[in-house]
């Protein structure tokens, strides 16, 4: 590595120094733009007590489930869960704790993390559980709850194209969490299909800019789908 | 006779404009989609990060990175545009969303809506729906009058942890179209051959009815 040079070839060093006990930040929603092969970089690795912030916590055997098979997970920071066995048995033996966040508040307490912002104030959640025990605010007559930001240890991201600076598109709606995710990390990881030399992709049409960016690594990728749904062409 | 879900679908429809951009939640708000008039343009906002969801793909265009937010494969119509979780929900929570369609479990004389946590049962999360509801100012509700075993989802006072606090104004069940209005359910519309008797008696909130409560009608 060199200067803005943030490519690595190999998965044990995209995780170097990832310990017991941090915070990780993952992109993906459901099935969609996960990344999957950091993902089982840290089951490798076998790290342990994790706190995990993802919209979803993947299904049995695949995505963030692969890290419940070994208990590394003690807590999860989600809107959405349970699409796995696995999450709720874990779930209901007190093995594992979720928090369950509102899907925009959870997307702006990564974006806010990464923007230097430690709370906002939102709507979302006013005279819901959510709401318990928060600071409220009136504002123009409306209640608002306080809502803290969250940052990560690591942040692993998949994206799609980026050069060797750690300029990053996304592709589609395989884009969702992963660029608040991407600014939100003290280290952040992005795996992608494809790493181009630098010049290759328009400056204009970056999503994520290098600056966020700490390791690039090209990988292969299964892209499982969740819930394949067809019309038929007859 | 109570309506079905395509026919609840259908009246949801009837409240499209053209120019509209939409969000439509999982079950009966997702087949609304079926029933947008013939010549009208509305945009589909699903919030993983896509305004303009399109239909399904077919077998060859199926695409992994390309899903709606129930995680079904879609495609994207013409203008569309896809974006991160976090404009999405600027989106939702800014207002820029016309019409927001959403089932729900209960709702109640004050427009509170519960929705997504039933106590001692497997709690999944609420996804979206608490952006939703807080962020739109036009919300209509899809869901049954009353349970199988007969208990009214229209209250006085929702019993479930809610979703959203005094953020609910129109509701269409399988029997009635109703607004919410200073602590009382409005009788608008009801469904073809449901008598008003029916309504009041599976209607467990305060219940308004108007002199003159006209028959849905369908083609």
């Amino acid at each position: 590595m060199a200067g803005f040079d943030k490519v690595v070839t190999s998965y044990a060093d995209a995780m170097a120094g990832l310990e017991d006990g941090m915070t990780v930040l993952a992109g993906g929603f459901g099935l969609c733009g996960i990344p999957e092969n950091l993902i089982q970089e840290i089951k490798r690795r076998q790290t342990r007590d994790l706190t995990i912030v993802s919209n979803n916590c993947g299904v049995d055997g695949f995505g963030l489930g692969v890290l419940l098979e070994d208990k590394q997970v003690r807590k999860m920071i989600s809107s959405y869960v349970g699409e796995n066995a696995l999450f709720e048995k874990q779930l209901l033996q007190g093995e594992l704790e979720v928090e369950l966040t509102p899907q925009g508040t959870l997307a702006e307490k990564m974006r806010a993390g990464g923007a230097g912002i430690p709370a906002f104030f939102t709507a979302t959640g006013v005279g819901t559980p959510v709401g318990e025990g928060k600071e409220t605010r009136i504002f123009n007559g409306r209640e608002y709850l306080m809502e803290e930001a969250i940052t990560g240890d690591f942040a692993i991201v998949k994206g799609w194209k980026a050069d060797r600076y750690g300029n990053v598109i996304y592709r589609h709606t395989a884009q969702n969490f992963n660029p608040l995710a991407a600014t939100a990390g003290k280290i952040t990881v992005v795996e992608v299909e494809e790493i181009v030399e630098v010049d290759e992709l328009d400056p204009a049409q970056i999503h994520t800019p290098g600056i966020y960016v700490d390791r690039i690594i090209q990988g292969s990728f299964e892209k499982r789908i969740e819930k394949r749904t067809v019309r038929s062409t007859d | 006779m109570a309506l079905t879900r395509e026919q609840m679908a259908q009246r949801v429809a009837r409240e499209m404009q053209d120019g509209f951009y939409v969000n439509l939640g999982i079950g009966i708000p997702t087949l609304v989609a079926n029933f947008i008039p013939e010549g009208m343009e509305v945009m589909l906002q699903s919030e993983n990060g896509l305004l303009g969801m399109g239909e399904f793909p077919t077998e060859e265009t199926v695409d992994a990175d390309m899903i709606n937010a129930g995680k079904q494969t879609v495609t994207a119509v013409k203008g569309a545009s896809i974006f991160s979780s976090a404009e999405s929900f600027a989106m939702i929570r800014g207002g820029h969303v016309d019409l927001t369609v959403l089932g729900a479990f209960e709702v109640d004389v004050n427009g509170n809506i519960a929705s997504w946590m039933i106590p001692n049962k497997l709690v999944k999360g609420m996804g979206g729906a608490m952006d939703l509801v807080a962020g739109a100012d036009n919300i209509i509700v899809t869901m049954t009058h009353a349970s199988k075993s007969g208990e009214s989802k229209l209250l006085t006072e929702c019993a479930l942890p809610l979703t959203g606090k005094g953020c609910i104004k129109k509701v269409l069940t399988d029997l009635a179209w109703l607004e919410i209005e200073e602590g009382a359910f409005i009788l608008k519309e009801r469904a073809p051959g449901v008598s008003i008797e029916e309504i009041q008696e599976k209607t467990q909130g305060k219940l308004i009815v108007p002199d003159h409560v006209p028959e849905m009608v369908f083609a």
